[in-house]
C-alpha cells in the first residue's frame, strides 16, 4: 500500500516537473508546478511530515505560485518562446549528471549503510507539529530569527525594486 | 518503513536534474525561476526523506528555512523581472547582454 502511494506520487512529481520545463506557455508551466507542489505535499504526508505538508500547500501553492501567476498575467507574454541556443550545453550537463546518478546507484551496495540513530526528538512521537516547534524554538532559535530578518529584507527589497525605475532606459 | 531511502534520492535527483536542464534550456526568465523552485523542492524531498530515515526532526526544520529562502527569492526575483520588463519590455534573457563581455 505504501509503495503504491510512493510510486503514484513519484510518477506525478517527475512527470509534472518535466512538463514545467517542456511546456511553451508559462501559465501551463505554472499549473504543472502547482500539481507538483500538491503531490510533494502528499509525499510529505507519507513521510510523516504533516506540518510541512500543510506549509507546503499554504506557502508554495497559496502564496508563491499565485505571485508567479500574477506576474505572468501582468506581463502579458507572447507564446513563441523557443528553447535556448545553448541546448547542447544543457544536454551535456544533463547527461553528465545522469551518468553520475546511474553510477552512484549501481555502486549502492558497496558501502556500509549508516545506522539510523534517533538522537533528538523522534519524528511522530508526540505529534509532528509539536516536535518541530520544540526544536525550532530551542535549538534553532537563532536561525529562526535570522529567517525572519531575511523575509523583512526581501520584502523591503522587492518593494523598492518594483517601485523605482531602473534609472533611465539607455538602449531600447 | 517499507520504501528504501534510495528511491527518494532517485526521485529527488530526477527533479533536480529537470530543474538544471530547465535553467539552461529556457529563455523565459519566469520559467527559469520556476526551474529554481523545482530544484529547491528536490532538496526539500531529500531533507524530509533523511529526516524520516534518521528519526531526527532537524531535517524538517531545515526544510522550513529553505521555504523561507524560497519565498524571499521569489519576491525579489519577481520584482527584478518587473523592473527588467519596464526597462526593455521583454523578459527574454537573450535581450539582456549588458553584463556580458
Amino acid at each position: 500500500m505504501e509503495q503504491v502511494f510512493f510510486f503514484y506520487f513519484a510518477f506525478v512529481i517527475a512527470a509534472a516537473s518535466v512538463l514545467v520545463v517542456a511546456v511553451r506557455n508559462p501559465i501551463y508551466s505554472a499549473v504543472a508546478l502547482l500539481i507538483m507542489f500538491f503531490h510533494v505535499a502528499g509525499l510529505y504526508v507519507t513521510l510523516h511530515a504533516e506540518f510541512l505538508a500543510a506549509v507546503q500547500i499554504i506557502v508554495y501553492a497559496g502564496a508563491i505560485l499565485v505571485l508567479y501567476l500574477f506576474v505572468v498575467m501582468l506581463l502579458n507574454l507572447r507564446q513563441d518562446d523557443r528553447y535556448h541556443r545553448q541546448w547542447p550545453m544543457a544536454a551535456a550537463v544533463g547527461l553528465t549528471l545522469v551518468i553520475e546518478a546511474v553510477i552512484l546507484t549501481a555502486m549502492k551496495g558497496w558501502t556500509t549503510p549508516v545506522i539510523a540513530a534517533g538522537t533528538e526528538t523522534t519524528v511522530g512521537g508526540t505529534g509532528n507539529t509539536e516536535a518541530i516547534g520544540d526544536v525550532l524554538y530551542s535549538t534553532y532559535l537563532f536561525p529562526f530569527e535570522v529567517a525572519s530578518l531575511i523575509l523583512l529584507v526581501a520584502m523591503i527589497g522587492a518593494i523598492i525594486l518594483a517601485k523605482k525605475d531602473l534609472g533611465e532606459p539607455t538602449e531600447l | 518503513m517499507t520504501i528504501p531511502l534510495s528511491y527518494y534520492l532517485v526521485l529527488s535527483g530526477i527533479v533536480f536534474l529537470t530543474g538544471v536542464v530547465g535553467v539552461l534550456l529556457r529563455r523565459n526568465i519566469i520559467i527559469i525561476l520556476l526551474s529554481v523552485e523545482l530544484m529547491l523542492n528536490a532538496t526539500n524531498i531529500n531533507f524530509v526523506a533523511f529526516s524520516q530515515y534518521f528519526h531526527d526532526v532537524a531535517g524538517q526544520v531545515f526544510v522550513f528555512f529553505a521555504l523561507t529562502v524560497a519565498a524571499a527569492e521569489v519576491a525579489v526575483g519577481l520584482a527584478i523581472i518587473i523592473a527588467l520588463y519596464r526597462a526593455k519590455s521583454t523578459i527574454n534573457i537573450d535581450e539582456f547582454q549588458m553584463l556580458k563581455w
